[in-house]
């Protein structure tokens, strides 16, 4: 069982990830879109999408800092625990938070107004579901456990059990140990991947950075062959050269 | 020098009796779709009036399209590279759908549902597009048609004319005024595009949408000042309208000039310097837009064109250019809004026929070059407003085009009944006979074939096309109400056309 949760189970996700993004890039270059909304309905969108991508930026930073930064390597580099625990609660409140509020929000926008709730497919309530069911718990551990709690130490246990994964050398016995709260979100948080290439979620590989240097015009030759020169109605009616239509 | 050829059009404003058949066969055959009820991708407005969507020629609002920074170099209105992305998540300058109009369909199917024996004859009811509900239609895409919501008194170009003006009813003019894309030498919604997905032809300058490509950033919505691209929103990407280049492509004009009633459509090849272009839309007094902009365009005849690689077939159209001839030769044509300094390439005779209207109502005779040419210096109210509309406020140029058109009326006229020349006409237009006649037979008498004058991309091509269709049958249009797959099943864009849901 321990098996099949923290490593057939997280393999198995990371291989739909894969997998997923490259049969969507290959097949939906079309379904590949933020899906904007934002012609139908502005004043809700326009204060909590900002709050959800820059809370958004925060928790992934948070989240890559504190399970790809081995607590030796802070170490090393002389910063204390407890700095380092309390920069990781403070900002990881504060982004969760801004998370939070614009989840809401964005939730309550898609059902609020009429003309959102037509475009809303199944894969978005989907999505919204499972990033609400992630929030709670991501947002349960740190301020439940870490901030109010006595506190857990991920750094020793998840973060090293995260990392085996890539090693090929996962240590499921780190897992078992762990607070409920932290396995489950663990474990959502790689459904959440799996779920990931399936979703309008992909809009985040197409982040676009390129812009930024690329000159500002696009000039682009035609791909494909053109078409063969039809007549002109004018030509077919008068019978000159060239009337004889197929 | 980097000489290419652009599709380029003209309108004659005054044969136009805005009967709207270009939008309706453009709406037929590319936006009668689910996303994009809203859309026109050829709208026809009344001027003065606020157009559509509403008062989007208002740029202190919209920021569409390009100013000069304090240092006199040309920037996006609406900010920068680093300005764009951060406002990414929620774009302050785009329209929403309210701007546009709540696209609306009818019950029809109570007409012919409806129990036998009614004492009421059943009545159909408008039902939202968006969210099926029933609603009260209160706008549309020309719900000011010929003045009739009489909103025309909030025109931002009458906001901005020098005069004050009221737009009392005996002082009334208006005019219908018919706009596709630009297709801009200098494309705001292009360099707006995060995602790179729009382009420029390099064969024949139309610009066009990758929908594969694009991400739905929306910014070039917000980017054009004339806001001629628009969100899809059932897929969640812009579309925009085409020039029909599946028709142009095959030697056609697009279906807004095929259907046009009025025939007050030209279409050719205009021949430009790419390398001009930016310093043409630099210049620093928006009144030396249009000089600048002409003075970007080749001569066909120039020996330059023929090294610079067109096909000789190409080079042969431009020389044959009504858009050409309108635009250089003859000088009637003028841009909509240069000061937007996007370059346009749908540009417009303006319309005599407020001034001669003007001159019937002071007692003035409408045939006589004089008293018109007296009526156009008296009437600033007109004059100034469609300065405002084609020449970023020069009236002088704007009474130049008038005048020219007023004294080619008389010259034909005098040509026609008496048989006399009158040159002094000629003189004060600086034209010669020859130059006025052909003017002439182009604006009212032209046929299909001398008023569109398109080349058939490289006939080389076809056959290789034509083995393509045979074997894949890549057609986004008819077929099943499913999404639209490609032959090797990647889904695409269909253009089936919206069945009603109710």
């Amino acid at each position: 069982m321990n098996t099949l949760l923290w490593v057939v189970l997280p393999y198995a996700c990371l291989t739909v990830f894969v997998a997923g993004h490259v049969w969507r890039w290959r097949y939906d270059q079309f379904g590949w879109t933020t899906h904007t909304s934002q012609l139908l309905e502005n004043r809700l969108l326009r204060l909590s999408s900002p709050l959800f991508h820059l809370g958004a930026f925060g928790v992934i930073g948070g989240h890559a800092m504190g399970l790809l930064i081995p607590a030796s390597l802070t170490g090393r580099l002389g910063v204390p625990e407890h700095v380092y625990h309390l920069v990781s609660v403070s900002a990881g409140t504060a982004t969760g938070l801004m998370l939070v509020a614009g989840l809401v929000l964005l939730i309550a926008r898609r059902f609020a107004a009429g003309r959102i709730r037509r475009v809303t497919t199944t894969m978005d309530k989907v999505l919204y579901a499972f990033l609400t069911a992630m929030v709670v718990l991501g947002m349960t551990a740190t301020i439940g456990k870490n901030m109010l709690g006595g506190g857990y130490d991920y750094r020793e246990t998840i973060a090293v059990w995260f990392r085996g994964i890539f090693w090929f050398q996962p240590h499921t016995e780190l897992m078992t140990s762990a607070p409920l709260v932290y396995q489950l979100h663990a474990l959502g948080g790689f459904l959440f991947l799996a779920l990931w290439p399936f979703t309008r979620l992909v809009h985040v590989w197409s982040a676009p950075l390129a812009y930024l240097w690329r000159p500002y015009v696009v000039y682009r030759a035609r791909r494909s062959p053109a078409p063969a020169p039809q007549p002109t109605p004018a030509a077919v009616r008068d019978g000159g050269p060239g009337s004889l239509v197929l | 020098m980097r000489i290419r050829a652009q599709v380029a059009m003209v309108m004659n404003l005054d044969k136009c009796i805005g009967c709207h058949t270009c939008s309706v066969t453009c709406k037929q055959t590319w936006t009668n779709r689910e996303g994009t009820e809203y859309v026109w991708f050829n709208n026809v407005e009344t001027k003065p009036g606020i157009g559509y969507p509403k008062h989007y020629e208002d740029q202190d609002r919209w920021h569409g399209g390009w100013k000069l920074d304090r240092k006199g170099r040309l920037v996006l209105r609406s900010g920068g590279r680093g300005k764009r992305l951060s406002r990414i998540f929620a774009n302050p300058d785009l329209p929403s759908i309210d701007d546009y109009y709540e696209p609306a369909t009818f019950d029809k199917d109570i007409l012919v549902s409806a129990p036998g024996g009614l004492k009421d004859t059943p009545v159909k009811r408008p039902h939202s597009a968006l969210t099926g509900e029933p609603m009260a239609v209160t706008w549309g895409a020309n719900w000011e048609d010929s003045l009739g919501g009489q909103s025309g008194q909030d025109d931002p170009n009458l906001a901005r004319m020098a005069t004050k003006v009221k737009l009392e009813f005996e002082k009334t003019f208006m005019f219908h005024l018919p706009r596709i894309c630009e297709h801009c030498l200098n494309p705001a919604c292009v360099s707006a595009c995060p995602s790179g997905a729009m382009y420029k032809r390099e064969e024949d300058g139309i610009v066009l949408v990758d929908q594969d490509r694009c991400r739905g950033w929306r910014m070039c919505v917000s980017a054009c000042p004339y806001k001629k691209v628009y969100v899809n929103h059932a897929t969640g990407k812009a579309e925009k309208c085409t020039f029909c280049f599946p028709r142009i492509e095959a030697g056609q004009p697009t279906i807004c000039s095929e259907t046009c009633v009025g025939r007050l459509r030209y279409l050719g090849i205009v021949l430009y310097d790419e390398d001009a272009v930016l310093a043409a839309a630099s210049v620093e007094d928006e009144k030396d837009l249009l000089e600048a902009q002409r003075a970007a365009f080749v001569d066909p005849y120039d020996p330059a064109v023929g090294e610079a690689g067109l096909p000789a077939e190409w080079i042969a159209a431009a020389q044959a250019s009504p858009v050409w001839k309108l635009i250089s030769e003859y000088r009637i044509a003028l841009p909509l809004h240069p000061e937007y300094r996007t370059m346009p390439m749908v540009w417009y005779v303006p319309p005599l026929s407020p001034v001669l209207d003007a001159t019937g109502a002071a007692g003035r005779d409408d045939t006589d070059a004089d008293d018109i040419f007296h009526t156009i210096r008296d009437l600033r109210i007109p004059v100034e407003y469609l300065a405002e509309l084609f020449t970023a406020g020069d009236v002088p140029v704007v009474t130049g085009v008038l005048m020219k058109l007023a004294a080619m009326r008389s010259y034909m006229r005098a040509r026609t009944l008496d048989g006399t020349v009158a040159q002094e006409l000629l003189d004060s237009i600086g034209m010669t006979a020859g130059q006025v006649e052909a003017m002439y037979r182009l604006l009212a008498i032209a046929k299909y074939d001398e008023r569109y004058v398109v080349p058939a991309a490289h006939a080389k091509d076809a056959a290789a096309l034509e083995a393509q269709a045979a074997t894949h049958g890549d057609c986004p249009v008819g077929g099943s109400d499913e999404d639209f797959r490609r032959a090797d099943g990647r889904r695409g864009l269909h253009l089936n056309p919206l069945r009603s849901r109710s």
